[in-house]
């Protein structure tokens, strides 16, 4: 917005030589600051944050058992503060990989359709609106979680639980309300279908016109083509796209607090009732009426809920990095 | 209301000339006032700030639902000019209510009354007949089938489809569910052996979060029932609970009437209307599954404009239109005329201690 008060035209060449010393006069050196601030001040949110959660964490993390006990509602007699996180832990990772299963196949699929298949004009508008999807807030998702998915899965569950039910997922009693995991899994895998699909869109439109038209002059079908020059191309963008969508389900919360309902055991049963919860939808269940320890206790599984995204974002990162050494595009 | 939260109303100007005895019941209610606690009075509390606005355009009133705890701990600390809790303050609180009171002393009114309704969603069905021991053995998962003998026993008339059972109950920390189980522990202890709590003691049943998640899911679930405000359960199956030896199905009436029978707590401060309510009543007239919500404010004021606040705001609440705004914004119950008469006397009795003539506070 402050490039309007001086001519755009010197700017833009400055700013893109701005380490050359020579170059930075005017205005030019404050937008330096300016940028450098912006920057900078991602560092230090990000610090404090971490700083605030260490802090608040650090009263439950370093109190007895039996203080917890009394202090914090639903924590159970004698148990650690680890097996009292666990579960949240537990949780919170399968409802996101579940998601993330759910959602990656389907994701991929509509981005090489979008960028392999579709004509033109329709590729665009199908990209258009799966981007809208990105707009729509948690808590309509929650709605309609509740409202209509969750009626209309109940027969898919029960039905799943019928022939499968010797599979550990989909063993136990299914819930007749079907507010469960799997409910909730497959809401998440709506909300994180966008990101994956239009990250992985854009990996897949930049495989190289080389590799697709030598691997189509070699005589090889779309299908061979798509297998051969485009997957191998796309798959370390796909796998930091699916991660960057990890990391969205991770934090989820209202939908998951709107369609749960929630349990606090290592339970790989997800159509039965009362099983498992996931940290973020934990915080706000418990949050509006802790006071004390309790919000301590609350804070300290954010805590633990920041560290395990942060480590998927890194993980992401670190697979996106390696990407540009090996891929051998440039 | 949040913009308000935390700001004492105490050091407000005063007003007006200062002369004039205290006890004058003319003079207007001007300035800011801030009451915190129960949030579960929060939408009555905004129907009555509305009304008492109509009536006093030149009072600002804000209510912030911080929860039953911190309204006390506020409202002792003389951080509000009154409070709202869920259960009346303790003999401890009420000694130490003196330095926010002037020395006098924290009175409780019982000005909201929420009966809770067990809502079912049976097609056909319209009102059962359970009594606590019943109702506990459910939503424990003794009973799982609609067509259970003990059911039947008891509800000849009724169709009872062989349907499976489907308990579903709150998640969050929650006043009725507080008050439900306390009803159930009272009345069958030996079916319902948890102490009443906010959170539901055992991991037998279905879960959801807040009023509107747990009566959805019933009426979207055939087979379910749950426990919820009776005004949010009208269009579903409602049971008629054991009084006595009669079944009494719920009305507002019956609701109002539990408070007027209970006994009072007993060596209070005069006007305090703290009672403990009577949850194993045999009255066939009273319903004994209520919330009950206290409005707490002080014996006497040091800030004038805060003391006559308080009185003609405590009128008003007490008051049938009042009442009558209650009941149309949540579903409240409106107090018996008892309850309200002894109510007025309270407010009555609130007086300012001092006739400090305003200084400076006048310009």
């Amino acid at each position: 917005m402050t490039t309007t008060d001086s001519p755009p035209a010197p700017v833009a060449p400055v700013r893109r030589r701005r380490s050359s010393g020579d170059t930075e006069r005017g205005f030019s050196r404050t937008f330096r600051w300016i940028t450098t601030g912006a920057g900078a001040l991602i560092l230090a949110t990000l610090a404090a944050v971490a700083l605030f959660l260490i802090m608040r964490a650090w009263p439950a993390m370093t109190a007895s058992e039996a203080e917890l006990a009394a202090a914090v509602p639903r924590y159970p007699d004698d148990t650690s503060f680890i097996a009292y996180v666990g579960p949240l832990v537990f949780g919170t990772l399968l409802a996101a990989v579940l998601a993330l299963l759910l959602a990656t196949p389907v994701a991929m699929g509509i981005a090489l359709f979008i960028s392999h298949y579709a004509p033109r004009r329709l590729a665009q508008i199908l990209g258009y609106l799966v981007d809208l999807l990105a707009a729509i807030p948690s808590v309509v998702y929650g709605l309609w979680g509740v409202a209509v998915l969750a009626p209309m899965l109940s027969p898919v569950w029960l039905w799943l639980n019928e022939w499968f039910g010797w599979f550990p997922l989909f063993a136990g009693d299914v819930s007749p309300t079907a507010r469960t995991l799997a409910t909730v899994a497959v809401v998440l895998a709506v909300m994180i279908l966008p990101i994956i699909t239009a990250v992985s869109r854009e990996v897949f439109l930049q495989t190289p016109k080389l590799h697709e038209e030598a691997a189509l002059a070699l005589g090889a079908t779309r299908w061979e083509m798509v297998r051969t020059a485009v997957l191998p191309f796309g798959r370390s963008g796909v796998i930091s796209a699916a991660m960057l969508g990890l990391g969205r389900a991770l934090g989820e919360t209202m939908a998951v607090l709107m369609i749960l309902s929630p349990g606090f055991l290592y339970s790989f049963k997800i159509l039965q009732a009362a099983q498992q919860q996931t940290i973020a939808a934990y915080i706000a269940l418990d949050f509006p009426e802790a006071s004390g320890l309790a919000v301590n206790a609350l804070i300290a599984t954010g805590l633990a809920l920041f560290v395990i995204t942060l480590a998927v974002n890194m993980a992401a990162r670190a697979i996106v990095a390696r990407r540009k050494e090996f891929s051998g595009a440039n | 209301m949040l913009p308000f939260a935390g700001c004492a109303a105490a050091d407000l100007p005063g007003f007006g000339p200062g002369d004039q005895p205290s006890t004058e019941p003319q003079l207007a209610v001007v300035g800011e006032f801030h009451g915190a606690g129960a949030s579960s009075q929060e939408s009555a509390m905004e129907a009555w700030i509305s009304g008492f606005q109509e009536q006093h355009p030149d009072a600002a009133i804000s209510y912030d639902p911080v929860g039953s705890g911190d309204g006390r701990e506020a409202f002792l600390a003389g951080d509000t000019a009154f409070g709202a809790s869920d259960v009346a303050l303790t003999d401890d609180e009420m000694v130490a209510s003196g330095p926010a009171c002037d020395g006098g002393n924290a009175i409780d009114l019982p000005v909201y009354i929420s009966p809770i309704a067990v809502a079912f969603n049976l097609k056909g069905v319209d009102q059962l007949n359970l009594s606590s021991a019943l109702i506990a053995r459910i939503f424990t998962g003794k009973i799982t089938q609609w067509n259970d003998p003990a059911i039947a026993a008891a509800n000849p008339e009724a169709k009872l489809p062989a349907l499976a059972i489907t308990p579903v109950h709150r998640s969050d920390d929650s006043g009725t569910t507080e008050n439900f189980t306390d009803y159930l522990h009272a009345t069958a202890p030996k079916e319902w052996p948890f102490p009443p709590d906010g959170l539901w003691p055992t991991p037998d049943g279905f879960e959801a979060e807040g009023t509107s998640g747990v009566t959805d899911t019933v009426r979207s679930t055939p087979g379910g029932i749950t426990y919820a405000d009776a005004s949010r359960t009208s269009d579903l199956g409602n049971v008629a609970i054991k009084v006595g030896e009669e079944y009494v199905p719920f009305s507002a009436e019956a609701a109002a009437a539990v408070v007027d029978v209970s006994p009072r707590i007993e060596n209070r401060y005069e006007h305090d209307l703290a009672f403990v309510i009577d949850r194993k009543i045999d009255k066939p007239f009273a319903y004994p599954m209520v919330l009950v919500s206290y409005l707490m404010v002080c014996s006497r004021y040091e800030d004038k404009a805060k003391g006559n606040f308080v009185k003609e705001f405590v009128e008003y609440v007490a008051s049938a239109e009042g009442q009558q705004r209650a009941a149309g914004a949540a579903g409240s119950a409106a107090i018996s005329s008892d309850l309200e008469a002894w109510i007025m006397d309270a407010a009555g009795a609130i007086y300012l201690t001092r006739d400090r003539p305003d200084d400076q506070a006048d310009g």
